[in-house]
């Protein structure tokens, strides 16, 4: 089993901001991001998740985001697509950190979501 | 009652009038709850849907809506893109084996629930889609009714979407989406020929 991390956020600073972050906390794993729309602007692009998941190299896909539509087209997308993507309802910037932090020592899933539920926030 | 492609083709065009001759009444609305983008997004939208029709005529009812869909999904960025994306497609898959106008609403009223884990007196569009499903289910919708449905979101408290963050201060608002989703319905029943 091979993880990866995609960080989804309206903002396409955020989106590379938490990337650039949690990679120093994993640099072993895959990590991808999508952030803004079509033209960079605030907002969320399907389009733009999809190439995101399609462009990770891991098997089990955990999956954080910030604001409402950025869940709304993450889970379009989890509707349309075969690959294993874990949805986390949590804080964006611990939550991926935290789980970052556990993939590079290859942690099982279940602890990885143990410590993720202490950030549930949403 | 049934829908045929061509009253939902012309449907679909007033419906992409409304939005892009009220962009600014859209704005306006978004501006006083939400982040001000809700017209300029579903105009975007609106032109979306305008090329991709021009590109191919849709040969039928199903088409037309994963059209819409598709166009929609792609272009509007904002929440409402993956709602009403989500409404019409499916709608879209709905349409296949089915052309009651009712069933299709409600459908797509089921969609909008889903993606938005949302559900009526939540002051979102769902308080327009919802109830407008059961006009057409009982076979009476006016754009009397459909006004009243929008305008019963004005004294609603958001508990859902970027208003809830409001609290009280939502109140003596009207609902972007459901504004839009007005528009919708009046469109709907203007191509209906109510």
């Amino acid at each position: 089993m091979k993880y990866g991390i995609v960080i989804l956020s309206h903002s396409p600073k955020i989106a590379a901001g938490v990337h650039d972050l949690i990679e120093q906390a994993a640099p072993s794993i895959s990590i991808t991001f999508a952030g803004g729309t079509e033209d960079n602007e605030i907002g969320s692009s399907l389009e733009k998740i999809q190439k995101a998941f399609e462009d990770n190299q891991g098997d089990q896909l955990l999956a954080f985001y910030d604001l409402g539509s950025s869940k709304m087209n993450l889970e379009m997308y989890m509707e349309m697509t075969d690959l294993n993507i874990h949805k986390y309802d949590v804080a964006l910037v611990e939550g991926a950190y935290t789980a970052a932090t556990l993939a590079e020592i290859e942690s099982p899933l279940a602890s990885i979501e143990q410590s993720l539920a202490k950030l549930k926030i949403k | 009652m049934t829908i045929t492609l061509e009253q939902a083709t012309k449907w679909i065009n007033l419906f992409i009038e409304k939005l892009e001759q009220n962009r600014s009444t859209l704005n306006e609305l978004d501006t006083a709850i939400g982040d001000g983008d809700h017209g300029t997004n579903m105009d975007r939208g609106a032109k979306a849907i305008k090329e991709a029709l021009a590109k191919k005529t849709p040969a039928d009812l199903s088409e037309l809506f994963k059209t819409v869909a598709f166009a929609i999904i792609q272009k509007v960025g904002g929440a409402s893109g993956p709602l009403y994306g989500t409404a019409f497609l499916d709608m879209s898959k709905e349409a296949k084996s089915e052309s009651d106008l009712a069933k299709l609403i409600g459908v797509g009223s089921d969609g909008i629930k889903r993606r938005g884990q949302s559900d009526v007196k939540m002051k979102t569009m769902i308080d327009v889609w919802d109830p407008t499903s059961q006009a057409l289910a009982n076979g009476q919708l006016t754009k009397e009714d459909v006004n009243n449905y929008l305008n019963s979101t004005k004294d609603m408290v958001a508990t859902k979407g970027r208003a809830s963050y409001l609290e009280q201060k939502s109140k003596g608002h009207l609902d972007p989406g459901s504004q839009s989703s007005a528009y919708l319905f009046d469109a709907l029943l203007e191509a209906m020929g109510a």
